[in-house]
């Protein structure tokens, strides 16, 4: 698809607002719908789709494999990361009210670290699945 | 909905399958979006709809586009799968009616969230508190649940490529 202009002016005419979207859906996950686990796989979608309209060589560029591969387990450290620091502020494990003076507001902060973290994961997971797969025809070829 | 599953199982063009199977997870948003589960909805439009369809894409690019004559008439797994059917549908029958204020999952934790969420939590999103705050472990599981499917696919798919190599 790579000489399809129409595509190409398509697609990056709606990739910032697919972005900008999965941005609001992490960001205000906590007043309307949506959250970490969504915000992750729309970010992913708008590499993958960039992936797809301009081929895999410059969707790696965008989007190494080493960050993609890292992002993986990051997410998944933030998450415990956050459980980890409830204990050290003496709390229980994956305890919030523990992370801020006022407990409500060590909630928000816990909930929201949390979502980072999936969103990471998740995001990270999507695509290296995406990569391997389109990788594979071109090394069978 | 039934159109689109009848199209799909009797369809052998399997591009049209994929197609047809985004379309089958949008029509399922749908229902999700009029049942009030917004959040589930979303992630079904984008998952189900979206990336699933690209990696099924992704794989059709590997194989043939047409599905191969089965090599027996499937008999036995329709009977397999019309009376699993059956036995989930007869269960189906025993669930308390859709929003039932009594049904016995909106009796038991559900009015403690609901009423000590705003001095607790006060997250206007209910789905969201209960998911990162109350059921926090859960959460933690699923996270890894899925780091662990996407370290198998590494697994998976980079040996073979190694092999290939020498």
């Amino acid at each position: 698809m790579r000489h399809d202009v129409i595509l190409r002016v398509i697609a990056k005419l709606l990739i910032p607002f697919i972005l900008l979207f999965a941005l609001y859906v992490q960001f205000h996950g906590d007043f309307g719908p949506g959250g970490g686990f969504q915000a992750g796989v729309i970010l992913a979608a708008a590499v993958i789709f960039y992936g797809l309209i301009y081929g895999l060589a410059d969707a790696r560029k965008l989007v190494p494999e080493a960050v993609v591969e890292s992002m993986m387990a990051i997410g998944v450290l933030i998450y415990g990361g956050v459980g980890v620091a409830g204990l050290l502020l003496g709390g229980n494990y994956l305890d919030y009210f523990v992370l801020d003076p006022n407990p409500v507001h060590g909630q928000h902060r816990g909930i929201f670290w949390v979502e980072v973290g999936v969103a990471v994961t998740v995001s990270g997971v999507m695509l290296k699945i995406f990569y391997m797969f389109a990788d594979r025809g071109r090394v069978d070829e | 909905m039934a159109v689109t599953v009848l199209v799909i199982a009797r369809s052998r063009n399997l591009f049209g399958v994929i197609v047809l199977g985004g379309l089958y997870s949008f029509l399922m948003a749908t229902v999700l979006v009029a049942m009030d589960a917004v959040d589930v909805a979303m992630t079904e439009a984008s998952v189900g709809a979206g990336i699933s369809t690209v990696l099924l894409l992704g794989a059709l690019y590997l194989c043939k586009s047409e599905e191969t004559r089965p090599v027996q008439a499937p008999w036995l797994p329709l009977v397999v799968s019309l009376a699993v059917g059956a036995v989930l549908a007869y269960g189906t029958l025993g669930l308390p009616e859709f929003s039932d204020p009594k049904a016995p999952i909106h009796t038991h934790v559900v009015p403690r969230y609901l009423t000590e969420l705003k001095q607790e939590v006060d997250v206007p999103n209910v789905v969201t508190a209960v998911l990162a705050s109350y059921r926090g472990y859960d959460t933690l599981g699923e996270t890894t649940v899925v780091f662990t499917a996407g370290a198998g696919v590494i697994a998976l798919l980079r040996r073979r490529r190694k092999d290939r190599k020498p």
